[in-house]
């Protein structure tokens, strides 16, 4: 059978469909997003790392296993990216640090296993911002992730190879990390379905710490149902992870299925709307909440008064576990080794000083600077202890406004996709991205983004913010689901927000990435 | 890891006994327990002693990137048991914290560890002295964590990372769960600080032993001792008065990993030379680490320590609290063993041993043994005798331990009861001895096949005393004249004769009978 031109342009969910019912085959698929990969990856810069044998072997096992007539599971054969964030036995990892540039884990993360485990092609690794801090892709060492919309705005971060992957659909479906928005708020600038469960309910097992009390995994897609397929896959407990969930994974993907919305209570959160947001992404947000309404949802107002030290907070715990969990990267055992110049016979100490100025980033070591000086004696209440004193209080605000509200919803990101350096000096701007996106890390709380449509002033995609209350994944897929098809009736096509998106295919073939932008 | 570099200079010392009369010594002792667990305590990586280096590792316990710690289920009620057998009270919630600084040996750069929120708190452990006293030790916590890997450093003349050339590490160790055990100050000791410091970590080896959580060898690092030293001005005589007592405490030395019994007790007498030594000077003492060297019998300088030192602990955020039921810590507590000081006191009460045979006892290590042999039959006089007798002699000789030597508590108690009845007297139970540990059977096997029999018939033995008699009459005179004593003489020569399968205490009566 010829490998079918629009393939890629699947969702995973109709992937799985024609796997099962025989309209192509496996090899077939993943062939294809090999090869839209190797003609659009170099200049999108999305993957780091393509593992095209190891992909390929999985999708001929899986269709040999199908033609035998074994039952496979639903996503069996549906290739996928990871975030390079999560350790890959045999593909190098690096997290987009040069610290670990060449890496070969000897272990999978818990996550991967389970893609394998699943039967899904592991197409490659994508790039992210270094050790996932950032909100651009720009802090990667291999340099940026660029966005299928405009090569010369980034695609988020610090997932941004993840999002940018799926929106230019190298992949249907990809494994991300949200430590603050890191899956939410590229879903929302690439046009792009992101997902962050409840705390605890995808393994961390494996996966390389950024901040392990706010750190969650979780799937990138173009739908709601595909976001729902990936999370049950990936989902549930993990006895190597302590602070995994021991319940059964949430019924998300019945949820996805849900078209009505009577009586869902739909709670705005007042301090993540108005000032600061762009015009558009707040009139999208305000016609989404149109929507919902008149498709019968209760929309209601809550207030969240501490949300405004959310930041503050939030960039003390954050560079604080940052610190010590990037303690280990030492150059004794692995990774970048430099002796330091000039010094004969360096000690060890002058060894991993070198190593690690060499191979970490400057955002990197700006985080682990303000982490070790906020958990320094002297400075530990003031700082990290206030801090997770403002965590306690952040999630009982959430508590109060779930006591109104099934679901509270806000923009995703408070502005579109911004050009490549423009945010690169001043870090506080960098920071102010994730505004809406790191209450729910602090709360250890679940939350998605969906698509919902592009601004008038600059084309570009926004994204919605759906919260629920910790273990109801199911409550933000479910809203997502009916708001997901309320938004595909009214834009027509193939219902998807990328059928606004330029044609990357000619994008490239123009050379359209400016020279500024290189 | 410090580039300081050590002094190896040797310093001034006082003499013990003039230290003692213008300053009083305060201790504290921070034990490290090696726990007995099949796995280590985050991950589930084997802990046996002596494996090849790092063949006992794992992503985890390497500090691999993604890896994360679970807690060893089993390491934690061993730290319940070792609090409730410490009389500390067991924390109801409590949490691992991360402890941050950077070593080669330290996989991840920081030790998960506890810190303000320790697992056991507030205990005591009575500690018996020498001359019979006992003295309380006040406990002030025992918490969980665990081992860094073991470093070995190449080249260079200290045998220390500073001026080697190259270093190995070995991650086996890495991992293995901790208990540290940290007294309060310990005051009142007087001039008895350094015997303290030892009773005290002896007897917390002995109680380690009993509850079977760790093989407590200090030779393979299982127990590690850091004694904390300081001294204050002495006031009167009495350590324990409350003027004393009142006194401010001086700055202190932590002598590191001081791993025998013995060593413990010249470290911190050594300490207490040295401190006073500088303080003579009119200086002050430097908080600082410092290191034991066993064949010089002296303390060198070692790492500058300060309340400055800062190790940014936090809780960690990649375990769940601890939260024993109490339920649980009431069944744990139903599982600790007699404390090894009481057991000491009922059974030397039991056996009517004096002070003196007791601690010839438990120096041997002989207590099981003779428990053993006691509840098998014998006499505790004759267990004691002969454990701490001849065979602890024969096993001194040989290099051996006395229970490797194929002599049995049964073997003991048999021979006993052979001797009670009558059959043999002591020389020849000595011969019985021999054929049992020439491994020609049980003492009564030995006694028919050597035909070694008390001679029962008194016809014999009295011809043999008349015989004897007549042959000696100047002693026999003398034993009428009142002389009893001389009938040792007799008595010997009627051994001589019955060639020994007689009972002496008979030929005794036999001979005073006649005679007086
Ligand atoms: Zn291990």
């Amino acid at each position: 059978m010829p490998t079918h031109p629009d393939l890629t342009h699947l969702t995973a969910a109709q992937m799985a469909d024609g796997l099962a019912a025989g309209e192509f085959t496996s090899v077939e698929l993943t062939q294809a997003h090999l090869d839209r990969i190797a003609a659009l990856n170099p200049v999108l810069n999305a993957f780091l790392q393509v593992d095209t044998e190891g992909a390929l072997a999985t999708a001929a096992d899986v269709d040999a296993r199908r033609a035998a007539g074994e039952d496979l599971p639903r996503l069996a054969g549906v290739p996928i990216a990871v975030k390079d964030i999560a350790c890959t036995q045999g593909i190098p990892t690096t997290a987009g640090s040069r610290t670990l540039e060449g890496w070969v884990p000897p272990y999978d993360a818990t996550v991967v296993t389970r893609l394998k485990e699943a039967g899904l092609p592991i197409l490659g690794k994508t790039n992210m911002d270094e050790f996932a801090m950032g909100s651009s892709t720009e802090h990667s060492a291999y340099g940026p992730t660029r966005n299928p919309w405009d090569l010369d705005r980034i695609p988020g971060g610090s997932g941004g190879g993840s999002s940018a992957a799926v929106a230019a659909f190298l992949a249907p479906l990809a494994i991300g990390s949200d430590t603050g928005g890191s899956i939410r708020q590229p879903g929302a600038v690439t046009g792009t379905v992101g997902a962050k469960p409840t705390y605890g309910g995808v393994s961390r097992y494996g996966v390389i710490a950024l901040a392990s009390s706010l750190d969650q995994i979780g799937p990138c897609a173009r739908t709601i149902t595909d976001a729902a397929l990936l999370h049950e896959v990936i989902g549930g407990h993990d006895p190597m992870d302590s602070t995994s969930i021991d319940a059964p994974v949430p019924p998300v993907l019945e949820a996805a299925a849900n078209r009505d919305l009577t009586g869902t209570r739909v709670g705005i959160v007042k301090e993540l709307t108005g000032e600061g947001y762009q015009a558009g992404v707040q009139a999208r947000f305000d016609e989404s909440v149109e929507l919902l309404r008149q498709a019968g949802a209760e929309i209601v107002e809550v207030s969240c008064p501490h949300f405004q030290y959310a930041m503050a907070a939030y960039y003390l715990i954050l560079p604080s576990e940052a610190s010590s969990n990037l303690a280990r990267f030492d150059a004794m055992r692995y990774g970048l080794r430099v002796s330091p110049e000039g010094v004969e016979a360096p000690s060890a100490e002058q060894v991993m000083g070198a190593s690690r100025d060499a191979g970490f980033g400057d955002e990197v070591k700006r985080r682990i600077i303000l982490g070790t000086y906020a958990l320094s004696s002297g400075y530990y209440d003031a700082y990290y202890g206030q801090a997770q004193k403002v965590r306690t209080l952040i999630a009982r605000d959430f508590e109060a406004a779930f006591e109104q509200a099934d679901v509270l919803i806000s923009p995703t990101a408070p502005t579109t996709a911004f050009r490549i350096g423009d945010k690169m000096e001043d870090p506080m701007a960098m920071y102010l991205n994730d505004i809406a996106t790191i209450p729910a890390n602090l709360a250890g709380i679940p939350g998605l983004s969906l698509p919902s449509g592009v601004t008038d002033e600059d084309g570009l995609p926004v994204g919605i913010q759906i919260l629920a209350p910790a273990t109801q994944d199911q409550r933000m897929y479910a809203v997502g689901g009916a708001l997901e098809a309320l938004l595909a009736e009214q834009w027509g096509g193939t219902g998807s927000v990328l059928d606004r998106a330029p044609d990357v295919t000619t994008g490239v073939s123009a050379g359209a990435v400016s020279e500024e932008a290189k | 890891m410090s580039t300081h570099t050590e002094s190896m200079e040797v310093e001034d010392v006082v003499a013990y006994d003039e230290a003692l009369t213008r300053f009083d010594p305060v201790l504290g002792l921070e034990v490290h327990v090696e726990l007995n667990t099949a796995t280590k305590m985050f991950c589930g990586c084997a802990t046996g002693f002596g494996a090849d280096p790092n063949t006992q590792v794992c992503p985890v316990c390497l500090g691999l990137p993604g890896a994360l710690p679970v807690v060893n289920a089993t390491a934690v009620e061993s730290a319940i048991r070792i609090g409730l057998a410490l009389n500390c009270q067991i924390a109801d919630w409590c949490r691992f914290a991360r402890k941050n600084y950077f070593y080669p040996d330290m996989p991840k750069n920081f030790q998960t560890s506890q810190y303000d929120e320790p697992i056991a708190f507030e205990g005591y452990l009575d500690v018996d002295l020498d001359d019979g006293t006992v003295f309380r030790v006040e406990i002030e916590r025992a918490h969980m964590e665990e081992d860094t890997g073991k470093s070995t450093h190449i080249g260079g003349s200290t045998g220390r990372i500073h001026g080697a050339e190259f270093s190995l590490v070995d991650f086996n160790r890495a991992g293995i769960p901790l208990i540290e055990i940290v007294t309060k100050p310990i005051t009142g000791a007087g001039e008895r600080a350094p015997e303290v410091a030892r009773a005290y970590v002896s007897a917390l080896r002995d109680l380690l032993k009993a509850l079977d959580v760790s093989d407590v060898k200090m030779e393979q690092g299982n127990v590690r001792c850091d004694a904390n030293v300081s001294l204050r001005a002495r006031v009167g005589d009495d350590p324990s008065a409350e003027e004393q007592l009142a006194v401010p405490l001086g700055t202190r030395t932590e002598t590191k990993n001081v791993n025998s019994l013995r060593s413990v007790e010249r470290a911190v007498r050594y300490e207490i030379c040295r401190h006073a030594a500088v303080l003579d000077s009119g200086s002050s003492i430097l908080q600082e680490t410092r290191h034991w060297h066993e064949d010089t019998g002296v303390t060198t300088s070692g790492r500058p320590k300060s309340d400055a030192d800062d190790y940014r602990y936090f809780p960690e955020p990649d375990l769940v609290p601890v939260a024993p039921t109490r339920e649980r810590v009431e069944e744990l507590r139903a599982t600790l063993p007699e404390p090894p000081a009481e057991r000491r006191k009922r059974l030397q009460s039991d056996w009517g041993y004096s002070d003196l045979e007791m601690r010839d006892v438990l120096n041997a290590g002989a207590i099981e043994v003779i428990e053993e042999t006691v509840a098998a039959g014998a006499t505790p006089a004759a267990a004691r005798k002969w454990w701490m007798g001849d065979l602890a002699r024969r096993a001194n000789d040989a290099g051996t331990a006395v229970t490797e030597l194929g002599v049995t508590p049964a073997h003991i108690a048999e021979l006993d009861g052979l001797v009670r009845a009558g059959r043999l007297n002591d020389s020849m139970a000595r011969q019985v001895m021999e054929g049992v540990l020439a491994g020609e059977g049980g003492p009564t096997q030995v006694v028919d096949a050597r035909g070694l029999e008390l001679v029962q018939d008194d016809g014999a033995l009295e011809a043999a005393v008349d015989k004897v008699i007549a042959a000696n009459p100047d002693v026999a005179d003398k034993i009428r004249d009142g002389k009893v004593q001389a009938a040792g003489a007799l008595i010997g020569q009627v051994m001589k004769e019955m060639r020994g399968q007689a009972d002496a205490a008979k030929a005794r009566e036999l001979i005073l009978g006649k005679l007086t």
